[in-house]
């Protein structure tokens, strides 16, 4: 059983190898080959290698960005020359920021609109309402009340991740079995008592799944709001990268965005699973 | 005349109907009444209202009319003074089988050191005959007996009061259905505990109750008749079935079970009566005459 499940783990494993290669090769031949620096004219240097520099980089080109930036992440030569690890710590930082001040306020009051069946029919319009809201939307107006970027760009990923995680740990506690409930009752457990030693670890797989869809939207919202706001962050180096017409940096920052939004999916992941029980 | 301990007046319970429909009266105006440390069976066909009632017992569930009262108080909401089998389990699948007997023994002893509280557990899965590293898995890996077991544990160490078990054998095999049995009966023969159980089996009723509440079929269930098992202790699962009673009282109740409790049944305006004492396993007819005032109706189907 074992060793037919690890033999299917190693075939998807090869076929993934398999697409990958093919799928660079293609990019790869479907990608002219760029002149070298010695190759240029004077003139094609100074507008940008004459058109060839604003082609679909292969990914060759790619990689070697990738180890050059890899290789030194962390070097800052002023406001728009800064190592990818920089830019991306940036991101985290604001993500996990808003991220947790979501959880912070989204889960307890959740947990109260879960117990409260008066409370839940009370505060879903309101939720209704604000949740299909493009975070994004929020922008013009935290700037203008909050009145720094910064600070703005932490409230749309809180304002983002706050509703999955309010909506699934509502309805996580709501949905606690009945029977669980009864054992805490006739174990005379106290209110808190019951919402520690058997809602919340009931509910808790519930409430884990918002987590990961909030971490999963917040990751997504970073980057269009750093491109509004600017200064520092991933979004911003995106967006910096295609103002330099620097599409090599670009498909890299693209790549770093994808494999960064996937480790926090494995962490939550992971967190998931640790919490979950079955039947 | 001494008030009984658990006194049942006038219980009823209705649900309301599907969609607005008739309402569902499961039971009307029950009278009955359990003697401290007496040891209850209750038997009937499914859907009759005996996980009803014993929810009500629990203070799970709050009847529609009457009341209980426990040792001269109200049942107003559960308590730890009534431990519950429940018929599903109820075992919180997050927890070992250890912690959830643990759960059950830190509620109960807030003040226990962690040791104390893990030794106690430890002795009531052992009573179970749940070792050797079962008590380690977590209830999805049990089978439906070991999780019964488990279920079993949390409520006897406990050790409440009142012991409300509902079919709490039904997904035992016959081997371990009977040590637990055995387990039961010892546990409560050496304490002052009260047992209301639910139970399918009518030689396990025999052999653990001293007396057996019938029911009749619902809708408007009652409790029809109260049958004294007139069968000395200790018993022993062997030797019981010489017991010239033994076949009367087993006859008496297949014989309700497979006709009775559907003649009977149905019957609105009862009056409130209290359940018929039976005793069919009476030898000496004169020995009826002496049985409490709490039980008014004497009838002997002993022939
Ligand atoms: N919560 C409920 N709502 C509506 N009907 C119920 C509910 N619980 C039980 N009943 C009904 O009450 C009757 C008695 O149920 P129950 O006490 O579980 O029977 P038993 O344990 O004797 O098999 C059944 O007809 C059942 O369908
Ligand atoms: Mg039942």
């Amino acid at each position: 059983m074992n060793g037919i499940a690890l033999s299917d783990n190693t075939k998807a494993f090869l076929l993934s190898i398999a697409l990958l290669v093919a799928m660079l090769g293609i990019w790869e031949l479907a990608t002219p080959a760029v002149k070298s620096a010695g190759e240029l004219t004077e003139y094609e240097m100074l507008t940008g290698g004459g058109g060839e520099q604003a082609r679909v980089p292969p990914p060759s080109q790619v990689i070697e960005k990738a180890v050059k930036e890899l290789s030194n992440p962390f070097y800052d030569n002023g406001p728009n020359d800064k190592g990818i690890g920089i830019q991306l710590a940036y991101s985290l930082y604001r993500v996990l920021s808003g991220y947790f001040l979501a959880a912070l306020i989204a889960i307890p009051i959740g947990f109260l609109i879960g117990m409260s069946p008066i409370a839940y029919k009370a505060l879903d319009p309101f939720i209704q309402v604000l949740r299909p809201i493009s975070p994004l939307a929020w922008m013009p107006l935290a700037l203008f009340v909050i009145k720094d970027s910064q600070a703005s760009a932490i409230f749309v990923i809180f304002i983002c991740s706050i509703w999955p995680m309010l909506i699934n740990t509502a309805f996580g506690v709501a949905n606690v079995r009945k029977d669980w409930v009864n054992v805490a009752k006739t174990h005379e457990l106290g209110q808190l008592k019951t919402a520690f030693l058997v809602i919340l670890p009931a509910a808790a797989p519930t409430i884990l799944t918002g987590m990961r869809i909030s971490i999963g939207i917040a990751w997504l919202v970073i980057v269009a709001a750093e491109m509004l706001v600017g200064g520092t962050g991933i979004g911003y180096y995106v967006w910096n990268e295609w103002n330099n017409l620097d599409l090599t940096s670009v498909i890299f920052s693209i790549l770093m965005i994808g494999i960064v939004g996937m480790m926090l999916d494995t962490v939550f992941a992971y967190i998931q699973r640790a919490v979950q029980f079955q039947e | 005349m001494t008030k009984p301990f658990i006194q049942i007046s006038g219980l009823s319970k209705r649900f309301p109907g599907a969609n607005g429909g008739e309402p569902l009266t499961v039971f009307e105006n029950a009278n009955f009444s359990i003697e401290k440390g007496e040891f209850v069976c209750i038997i009937g066909h499914s859907g009759c209202g005996k996980s009803t009632i014993m929810n009500i017992l629990a203070g799970l569930d709050t009847p529609t009319d009457g009341g209980v009262i426990m040792g001269g108080k109200e049942i107003s909401g559960p308590s730890l003074e009534r431990g519950v089998v429940f018929q599903n389990y109820s075992l919180l699948p997050w927890l070992s089988a250890l912690k959830n007997v643990t759960f059950g023994v830190r509620a109960r002893h807030p003040d226990w050191s962690r040791a104390q509280v893990f030794e106690h557990s430890q002795k009531y899965l052992e009573m179970v005959g749940l070792t050797g590293g079962a008590e380690h898995r977590k209830p999805a890996q049990l089978s439906g007996g070991m999780r019964q077991r488990v279920s079993i544990a949390r409520a006897f160490a406990i050790r409440p009061e009142l012991l409300l078990l509902d079919e709490p054998f039904g997904a035992l095999d016959a081997l371990t259905r009977g040590t637990i049995q055995d387990e039961l009966t010892r546990i409560w023969s050496g304490s002052e505990q009260t047992v209301f159980m639910i139970t399918h089996d009518v030689d396990e009723a025999i052999l653990l109750a001293d007396r057996i509440l019938l029911m009749t079929n619902g809708p408007f269930a009652r409790v029809a008749e109260s049958v004294v098992i007139d069968i000395p202790r200790p018993r022993e699962r062997a030797e019981i079935i010489h017991q010239p009673a033994y076949y009367k009282i087993r006859n008496h109740l297949v014989e309700f079970l497979a006709r009775r409790s559907k003649q009977l049944s149905g019957v609105r305006d009862h009056g409130g009566e209290p359940p018929v004492t039976v005793r069919p396993g009476a030898e000496d007819p004169d020995e009826q005459e002496r049985r409490p005032a709490s039980r008014p109706q004497l009838v002997s189907v002993a022939s």
